[in-house]
């Protein structure tokens, strides 16, 4: 039986980077906010003390922190044609879980999107044509373009004391940063990080080549920082435990280390942790949220009504709770209507690996966003007019860690086992480099998601059903810019160089990122999108869903950055428009 | 809607056993960040070599033989044996990795493409069990009743070389992915924080140069090309210390 609950004013579901940003925003206009996490609360001092934080089986190899699959999971299929079956364990990206979400295992890279990212579907059509573009690629403009964002890109890196330097400040180039970038409003609040010795090569070598290379902006700070609530931040140790770790320094830009602190200290706020919200519930009108259901640890079932509903869940989970929640109409990939599970998409990533005699890289001494880059060949930064493709990566030398277990790469043709690949791994650890590219990932019309016919989760629901495979479009720009990155590799003369582009079908077992994307995407027609520009439901003006969910297609680059800057966005509108008068902020 | 306290246990993290929530919510958090030391993610148990927790006797001396072979002792570097890869392995199989606890196994279990994952009902334990019994018969029976860590090196390396590539049919078991899971599990048993049982007195870390849990490098992120001058520490301190 249900219990009902007093109501409040907003109820948030998921307590990650989004759902702690809006509760702040909320909790200071002076409303009640009761935020619902289906993880354990998880704070620096108890959950990642540096006395065993640094434990590589533990976190990256047995996934202590992240959702366990017997608690939900998703199944799986490349195509309509084959039988979809659950992901048992997590392999290419890792959903996360508890308090902070993806933002205590993230590695803290901070990209901006380009202008033309918000813009994809006019900017290309314009000038390439429409018949450029593949015939089902189904791209869009966000709604949004990037100098509505940028003020939230901005708070968002005042909050994080974001690490690195700006290429472009009002317009004015600057030398050192990303000349590719939009213009900003002022430098990066913290200085770049200390580039170790293999980013500095790569940069050295595209310097050489004519590329102005640029420091990875870095949410591992490069010094102390005190941001806009108060809260300090430490200076980055280059510990080489970054994703899929907490950070015992509080140097890693999270909830925990920028924004909790303050949350927690508010009258007004109040997180309930290991309670999973089963359902939103509606009205009869089925156009009003009346709150959610949840259950707590003991199996028992909760109503939280509220006037405003804020989904905050990671980006698969927000689409399953619309779909069970029967909110939007379902996707239907054959007629390509409907909006809820529309535009899934991913990232493509792919490296070079080099092998060198004379050098020591001390791959273990990193941090997760430290690195040199070069974004000559993102976006629509090079001309696609010859090269058949659309999309693009930054690419460069990153150093994320040189963790044993999974970091030690022997050349191709080393046997697997036995004293060669001992030798091997024991010449090859130090002096090995991986350089890597992050490219975009378009949507297409086969590519979606929706309800699993035969698996449930262990409320009986059931599992969201992911339809995916990567396109030609992706695997060809792969190709190109993976090419563009050995050229630079070359320069440093390894004694062997493997290129790794990235090749199909897509390998739901393989770790790649976590950067899934889109499913309840932003626009301006609520025929192709779920949201409006503010991510406010279309058909439920009380309901808002944050995350990389609202992504009509992923641009070549981490995503936080903009998922975050969409949520202080949304914040913004909810507080000097919704709440003055609470109903659709757009018209259909 | 009521589901077992049982079920839902077994999908979060542990530490929620000792809370006792009979709340409306199962733990409510406002006014303070809450504080108990290692509350989250208590410290893991030191595993120490000893008798077998999860493997019989015989079993024990399969594995160690085999991972004694995956990664053979060399003049500079113990092998996979005095590493404690087995103990390792023993010890994983015996917790939360050894029975699945954390993943989906609801039914129907099918067969899929490679991309969609592994589909087993069985778990590693289980997997472990079956595949070292098929292992210990087919030895028998191909070499003149020896098991397998009676044989020589040569014919060690012949019967592995068979796993990983296929033409050996274990009874019951798939030989590949047994082979795949025990190579992947000796390598986490040479390369884990010694904590774990394997890698002891962090052999595995000073065979590559990995300095381990030292958590602060800012006095050599700029001394490019240098080789880093200190010792690997463990979690649990230096075996000198009288930790792991």
């Amino acid at each position: 039986m249900t219990q009902k609950l007093p109501a409040t004013d907003v109820v948030i579901i998921g307590l990650g980077w989004t759902g702690a940003i809006l509760a702040e925003a909320l909790t200071r206009a002076g409303l009640n906010v009761v935020a619902i996490e289906r993880g354990p609360w998880r704070d620096t001092a108890t959950d990642f003390p540096t006395t065993y934080a640094q434990d590589e089986l533990r976190y990256h190899i047995r996934h202590d922190l992240f959702l366990r699959p017997a608690q939900e999971t998703m199944t799986f299929r490349n195509n309509a044609g084959q039988t979809a079956l659950p992901m048992r364990t997590w392999g290419s990206f890792m959903p996360p879980n508890g308090v902070g979400g993806g933002g205590v295992h993230w590695n803290a890279e901070t990209w901006r999107f380009l202008p033309t990212d918000f813009q994809l579907r006019s900017h290309l059509t314009q000038r390439y044509g429409a018949k450029f573009l593949p015939a089902d690629m189904t791209i869009q403009d966000w709604g949004v373009t990037y100098d509505d964002l940028e003020p939230y890109y901005d708070r968002f890196e005042y909050l994080c004391g974001t690490s690195g330097k700006a290429g472009n400040i009002k317009g004015v180039k600057q030398d050192g940063g990303n000349p590719y970038e939009g213009a900003r409003s002022r430098e990066y609040p913290t200085p770049p990080q200390t580039q170790p010795y293999g980013p500095s090569l790569f940069a050295d070598a595209a310097r050489s080549m004519g590329y102005k290379p640029f420091p990875q902006p870095s949410g591992n700070l490069s010094q102390a920082y005190t941001n806009w609530l108060g809260v300090t931040l430490a200076p980055c140790t280059y510990c080489g435990f970054c994703e899929w770790f907490g950070c015992g320094n509080y140097s890693k830009a999270s909830p925990q280390t920028t924004l909790l602190p303050v949350l927690v200290r508010r009258p007004n706020f109040e997180a309930r942790t290991e309670c999973e919200v089963a359902q939103i519930n509606l009205d009869r009108s089925r156009k009003r949220a009346t709150g959610v259901t949840y259950v707590d640890i003991d199996g028992r079932s909760w109503e939280q009504p509220a006037d405003l509903v804020l989904l905050c869940a990671f980006q698969l989970f927000n689409v399953h709770l619309l779909l069970h929640s029967g909110i939007g109409t379902p996707y239907d990939p054959q007629t390509g209507e409907g909006v809820i599970g529309r535009n899934y998409s991913y990232q493509v990533t792919s490296s070079v690996t080099a092998f060198f005699d004379d050098k020591n890289f001390n791959p273990f001494i990193s941090s997760g966003a430290i690195g040199m880059c070069i974004d000559d060949y993102n976006g629509d930064n090079f001309d696609h007019g010859p090269l058949g493709f659309v999309g693009g990566g930054y690419m460069g030398g990153v150093q994320t860690n040189g963790r044993p277990i999974l970091t030690t790469s022997t050349p191709k043709g080393t046997p697997n086992w036995g004293p060669a690949w001992k030798k091997a791994v024991k010449e090859n650890y130090l002096s090995t480099y991986q350089f890597v590219t992050h490219g975009s990932c378009y949507s297409y019309r086969d590519a979606f998601l929706d309800l699993d016919p035969t698996y449930t989760d262990r409320l009986g629901r059931k599992l969201l059903r992911i339809t995916f495979d990567f396109h030609d479009n992706e695997l060809k720009m792969s190709r190109y810019i993976t090419d563009r990155l050995a050229d630079i590799v070359e320069k440093l003369e390894p004694r062997t160089m493997e290129k790794n582009p990235r090749t199909g079908p897509y390998n739901s077992t393989v770790y790649q990122t976590t950067h899934t994307c889109g499913g309840a995407i932003m626009g301006s027609d609520p025929k192709t999108s779920a949201l409006n520009r503010y991510l406010q439901s279309w058909d439920v003006p009380n309901l808002f869903v944050t995350g990389a969910t609202a992504f009509p297609q992923n641009a070549g680059y981490n995503p936080t950055n903009t998922v975050c800057a969409l949520a202080f966005w949304a914040a913004d509108a909810i507080v000097n428009q919704y709440l003055k008068s609470p109903g659709p902020l757009v018209q259909a | 809607m009521r589901i077992a306290r049982r079920e839902l246990l077994a999908g979060t993290a542990a530490s929620v056993l000792a809370l006792g929530c009979t709340s409306a919510a199962a733990r409510m958090v406002a006014g303070n960040l809450p504080w108990k030391p290692d509350a989250g993610t208590p410290p893991p148990v030191s595993a120490n070599p000893g008798v077998w927790v999860f493997f019989t006797p015989e079993e024990g001396a399969a594995v160690e033989a085999l991972v004694d072979r995956l990664i053979p002792p060399d003049p500079q570097t113990p092998g996979g044996k005095d590493a404690g890869c087995a103990v390792f392995i023993d010890r994983q199989l015996a917790g939360p990795f050894g029975n699945s606890r954390a993943l989906y196994m609801r039914p129907p279990f099918a067969d899929g493409t490679p991309q969609q994952g592994p589909q087993s009902p069985l778990t590693p334990a289980m997997r472990y069990r079956q595949s070292l019994a098929a292992l210990d018969k087919y030895c028998r029976e191909a070499f003149a009743g020896k098991s397998f860590a009676q044989l020589s090196d040569a014919q060690k390396d012949d019967v592995i070389g068979r796993l990983e590539k296929g033409p050996i049919h274990l009874e019951g078991a798939s030989a590949t992915g047994f082979f795949e899971m025990l190579l992947r599990n000796t390598r986490e048993g040479f390369f884990a924080d010694p904590v774990y049982g394997g890698n002891r007195n962090m052999v595995g870390w000073k065979m590559i140069g990995f300095p381990g849990a030292r958590y602060d490098y800012r006095d050599w992120v700029d001394k490019h090309n240098q080789r880093y001058p200190l010792p690997p520490v463990g979690i649990s301190g230096r075996p000198e210390w009288g930790g792991a």
